[in-house]
């Protein structure tokens, strides 16, 4: 293990240290989140736009500061907060007791409200009480959700992103969805599938995240957003993306009009025009290639390199496990059954926002990696074991009694043997671990999944980005099948003419 | 008789080979129950017995294969030796239950072992080659690898050296025109004889082989034996444990018979096989018709 990780600073020496500068606020979002709160720009996908970009964007210059943004799960925020991968996190977090617990948070924002989402021709759903028997779709640990399950009788449905809670209304799956407002409105609103129904629910006050004990940056942050309040930029950007609303008028005790276009929802109902010719699904695909191209060179990396920890770890454990004395033995036996029996995803958790907490605070590409390795090693580990176990037993008798020892014939006989055996297997693996890589998007890593989530949740194409995500990881993973049958002919005994 | 004659030159005082009281158990079963045996320099040693007599197991004692419970194995100057007490059997028995199911030889059992114990047996090793039954050519390696691998990383021989004597061995087992074949292009006889070109590779003291011919088809077997017998000439002293009566009988200088982990008797072929004088000696030799 310690061996591993040296071994990992050796090769990344600057990775581990996370990048902490006084002049750059570290935000954090999911870009996943989608409009208008975070989300790629459909011109330009490689650029986030939001309206929580355009805060994001007044704050630092209020603050006198530059930005820089982080991408992690919605899930992940707070503990990547904690683990002081970034400062702040701005995200629809809505401002609950329970949150005050774990973070604090700035003045609010933005409020809002929860919305009906219903099919067009649903006629029966008006209000809460028209949800009960009704399968109802919302945000995973959002208010919404506590809503739902308070008042009961309804079969209530969470999901990770709205997009796919808006994809089973349409595809009945669901009769209703309860979501934060701007979320129905621009994912619902524009849609001739869906349609907005009843009267506002609760009320949803957002405000930015930091930790605790930054009371400095709280204050700064907070200078900066009632400074934004009375210039009227905060009124501006909301404007701009057509969500003032009542509560925020309320909140703010701004009663006037305002003759501000909502220029930027306009675009965004522009970019949501439903009849694209072929030559824009091209153009738009080719927009995605920057994108989906240096995913792809993550995924990449993140497999060769776990699987390099991989192999040469799981070597060590299947050596430990056959020819060790019996405790260390057992160790190795311990380690393989314990890795093999618990989910990588628990794993990579484990290791992402366990460790932090003794002490080990791992970057998340190095966190992946160290995951991927150390969940891999031990189906290696088993790999080689059976590798080992298929050399006969006459091969390391006759070279120890030509006087080599244990080692030396483990390393010039049996090893050697035993990898032209363990070829495929090991190669089958690693094609896995390449599509395994897409749970490191849990850990804060935009890999090709991620990227995949992301585009589609912005253009509500999963077909289109689906097909070309898949076929990316074919041509990613077929030059090692090719490699691997090249490796396996090379050291095949039979060298063609037997 | 080769060792003889070097016994009159003054050239050797006492036996090559000495193993006295020598006791190897395989969890409560005793498979050699006090084996003494002295071997002169030169000599060809044919050692036959039923099935299960120990014969094999005397073998890789002597290679160290097995390491011995009791007694003493002197090979030239060399000398392992053990004293039994019936805690160590008693581990021993549950080391081999362990063993069970691990692909290699007594790794446990090696583990074990004192460093001194172990750098002897180690060092026997290297003065002791053997041939087994099965074909042990390292199927990874070319003929002239198989030979050359040893030398290189035990001897620490440099390339051109172990290459030009691999090519002189390759040529007295007559097959020095396979050089760059892979062992699963040769035939049984073809193998077993660079398996003992390989061997003779560490300039071994003394050469066994455990039933050498037996996984042969029965036409290769002579390219086997003419090999041995023109070392016999050439003054290796050799043990050869053989279901082969033709082969006890022709080629060797001395017969040992061995029956349920001792030795029963010891004498040249001619008297073995037409006089033989212990009781189970004859009902062996009568059960094969020799």
């Amino acid at each position: 293990m310690n061996k591993i990780i040296l071994f990992i600073y050796l090769l990344f020496p600057t990775l581990l240290l996370s990048q902490n500068s006084e002049e750059t606020l570290r935000w954090a979002a999911d870009a996943e989140s989608g409009a208008p709160y975070v989300f790629q720009d459909p011109r330009i996908p490689t650029k986030l736009i939001g309206f929580e970009v355009d805060i994001i964007n007044a704050i630092s210059k209020e603050m006198g500061v530059e930005h820089n943004h982080f991408q992690n799960q919605w899930d992940g925020l707070i503990p990547g907060l904690k683990r002081n991968d970034y400062d702040i996190a701005i995200n629809g977090l809505e401002i609950t007791e329970d949150r005050k617990k774990e973070v604090a948070f700035s003045i609010p924002y933005y409020i809002t409200f929860q919305q009906i989402v219903v099919r067009a021709t649903s006629e029966d759903i008006k209000d809460l009480d028209g949800l009960e028997e009704k399968k109802v779709g919302t945000l995973k640990a959002s208010l919404a959700e506590r809503i739902l399950k308070e008042h009961g009788y309804i079969n209530v449905k969470t999901y990770d992103s709205e997009a796919s809670s808006y994809e089973d209304l349409k595809n009945g799956r669901l009769d209703a969805v309860l979501i934060d407002e701007p979320v129905a409105k621009y994912y619902a609103g524009w849609n001739p599938a869906l349609k907005l129904t009843g009267d506002p629910i609760g009320e949803v006050v957002y405000g930015i995240v930091m930790r605790k004990q930054d009371t400095i940056l709280q204050n700064s942050i907070n200078v900066a957003i009632t400074k934004l309040i009375t210039s009227g930029k905060l009124r501006e950007i909301l404007e701009q993306w057509d969500m003032w609303n009542y509560m925020v008028a309320v909140y703010l005790d701004d009663k006037t009009t305002s003759n501000i276009k909502p220029t930027k929802y306009n675009q965004f109902l522009d970019s949501r025009k439903v009849d694209l010719t072929f030559d824009d699904y091209v153009d738009r695909y080719i927009g995605y290639l920057p994108i989906l191209g240096e995913a792809a060179l993550t995924t990449i990396i993140l497999s060769i390199l776990s699987m390099i920890v991989a192999v040469f770890l799981g070597l060590i454990i299947a050596l430990t496990k056959v020819y060790a004395p019996k405790p260390i033995a057992f160790l190795a036996t311990a380690y393989i059954e314990i890795i093999r029996g618990t989910p990588l995803l628990i794993q990579l958790f484990f290791i992402y926002y366990a460790l932090p907490s003794l002490g080990l605070n791992l970057n998340p590409f190095t966190a992946a990696i160290l995951g991927l390795g150390l969940n891999y090693s031990a189906y290696e580990a088993e790999n080689y074991r059976a590798g080992l176990y298929s050399v006969p037993k006459g091969q390391m008798e006759a070279a120890i009694s030509l006087g080599m020892t244990r080692r030396q014939a483990l390393k010039h006989i049996i090893i050697p043997q035993a990898i032209r055996l363990v070829i495929p297997p090991v190669t089958n693996d690693f094609i896995s671990l390449l599509k395994d890589t897409s749970l490191v998007s849990v850990i804060a890593m935009a890999e090709l999944t991620k990227r995949y989530l992301e585009l589609s949740a912005t253009y509500y194409d999963y077909i289109g980005t689906g097909i070309i995500v898949a076929i990316i990881y074919l041509l990613i993973g077929l030059p090692f099948v090719k490699l691997s049958k090249y490796v396996e002919n090379k050291y095949s005994l039979e060298k063609g003419n037997k | 008789m080769v060792q003889l004659e070097n016994i009159k030159k003054g050239l050797i005082t006492e036996p090559l080979i000495q193993i006295r009281n020598l006791h190897k158990y395989f969890g409560n079963n005793h498979i050699l129950k006090g084996i003494h045996l002295e071997v002169e320099k030169g000599q060809l040693i044919s050692i036959i017995g039923r099935s299960g007599c120990g014969k094999t197991t005397l073998l890789r004692c002597l290679n160290c294969l097995e390491i011995l419970d009791e007694g003493s194995i002197k090979v030239g100057n060399l000398e392992l030796t053990r004293t039994n007490n019936k805690k160590l059997v008693e581990q021993n028995a549950t080391n081999i239950r362990k063993t069970v199911g691990m692909p290699f030889i007594n790794s446990i059992e090696e583990n074990k072992l004192n460093q001194d114990f172990k750098l002897k047996a180690h060092k026997l090793r290297t003065k002791v080659g053997m041939l087994f039954q099965g074909l042990n050519l390292f199927p990874n390696f070319t003929v002239l690898e198989n030979i050359t691998i040893a030398p290189k990383i035990v001897q620490g021989k440099d390339v051109g050296t172990s290459e030009d004597e691999a090519i002189k061995l390759l040529a007295k087992v007559g097959m020095e025109e396979y050089i760059d074949r892979r062992p699963n292009q040769l035939s049984g006889g073809q193998a077993q004889r660079v398996a003992i070109a390989r061997a003779l590779a560490m300039n071994p003291m003394v050469m066994l082989y455990d039933e050498p011919t037996s996984a042969l088809d029965p036409e290769l077997v002579d390219e086997v034996i003419k090999v041995m017998t023109s070392l016999n000439k050439d003054g290796m002293t050799q043990l050869v444990v053989t279901h082969s009566m033709n082969f006890a009988k022709n080629a060797s200088d001395l017969v040992v018979f061995m029956d349920k982990g001792k030795i029963i008797e010891m004498s040249p072929p001619e008297e073995m096989f037409s006089n033989p004088k212990d009781d189970r000696t004859k009902d062996y030799l009568k059960l094969l018709s020799v």
